[in-house]
């Protein structure tokens, strides 16, 4: 009980002031509830299958399968495997990082990783057909371009700036 | 519509793994639960920072933010509200059309979306939880780097 407490205490302390905020100031803590329970309602609409198949991949892909296909010896074929995961994901950034998780305690290179969080937060199929009814086709394929090139950029960079004793460490973080 | 696909493969996957092993299926469960869970008490704190920022950051207020600053500033200005908020992509883009019809440029409304998706502040707390703090750092400053790189270039372009 203590425990649960200690774990979700930013969370109850955050509850506070937004009742204080709600009691003070009615109109901006109204819609912060109203805000938040939207959020809420969408997370409960498109997470669990994210974590099912998270569950499943955890079970039945067994560590060798991955090496092989996103390890650090997968090549070209890894890169494009990691892009596809993430590119037919759905949901925000924030459900990317336990899968993330899964993909590092299965032996994914860490480069394919971020290959893997970057198509996730910007390539998604579904966002860019959105991008495209909101913000015209030539915007959103001449990001889509950038993006492509800016999602290697940045694995590449994070990659490089990690040694490999810190690119340990995070494995060790997702060992479990 | 996309979810539905998810749910559909989630199903599927869930229904051929129970035929080919029951056990193992039920572990599959158990660690979605516990993934979940383990994220649950950041993520929920998450839900209240957002309800709380966009409250006071209204879509008028962003777009006085960006649509009256033009240049450099307003681009910044863009690239720092996308790192900040956490907004879905289908209230997002919406939003976006509407700063660009309210005078926002392209480069502005560029840096916004792209650092939406790429950058995020408030999710900090989760990803230092897969990725550690150096990592996760590196990232988060790279992708904003390129985010204006790209509002730069789409600014030129378009």
């Amino acid at each position: 009980m203590k425990e649960l407490f200690k774990r979700y205490r930013v969370f109850l302390a955050l509850l506070a002031v937004n009742v204080v905020v709600g009691l003070t100031l009615p109109e901006i803590g109204a819609k912060s509830f109203e805000l938040t329970r939207n959020n809420l309602l969408e997370m409960i609409s498109v997470i669990p299958p994210i974590f099912v198949l998270l569950g499943l991949l955890d079970v039945w892909v067994d560590r060798a399968t991955m090496i092989r296909y996103t390890g650090k010896r997968s090549g070209l074929k890894g890169v494009l495997i990691a892009f596809l995961l993430g590119s037919a994901a759905a949901g925000p950034l924030y459900a990317a990082f336990p899968v993330a998780a899964v993909m590092l305690k299965k032996g994914s290179s860490l480069f394919n990783v971020f290959i893997f969080i970057g198509a996730w937060s910007t390539t998604k199929i579904p966002l860019l057909t959105f991008e495209a009814a909101s913000l015209g086709l030539t915007f959103t394929l001449t990001r889509l371009m950038l993006s492509i090139i800016g999602i290697v950029l940045i694995a590449a960079t994070a990659d490089s700036l990690l040694t490999s004793g810190q690119q340990q460490e995070i494995y060790d973080l997702n060992r479990n | 519509m996309f979810t539905y696909v998810l749910y559909a493969l989630a199903g599927g996957g869930l229904l051929v793994s129970f035929v080919k092993d029951r056990g193992k299926t039920k572990m599959a469960l158990k660690k979605a639960w516990k993934s979940f869970e383990n994220i649950l008490p950041q993520f929920l704190a998450i839900l209240i920072i957002i309800g709380l920022a966009l409250s006071i950051l209204s879509p008028e207020t962003i777009t006085m933010l960006m649509g009256t600053r033009s240049g450099v500033f307003g681009v910044l200005g863009a690239a720092l509200i996308g790192s900040i908020t956490l907004i879905p992509g289908f209230v997002a883009f919406p939003l976006a059309a509407a700063l660009l019809k309210n005078g926002a440029g392209y480069m502005q409304i560029a840096a916004f979306v792209s650092t939406l998706m790429m950058v995020g502040v408030v999710t900090l707390p989760l990803e230092i939880k897969t990725f550690g703090k150096r990592a996760t750092l590196i990232r988060n400053v790279a992708a904003f780097v390129f985010s204006l790189l790209a509002a730069l270039v789409i600014g030129v372009v378009l």
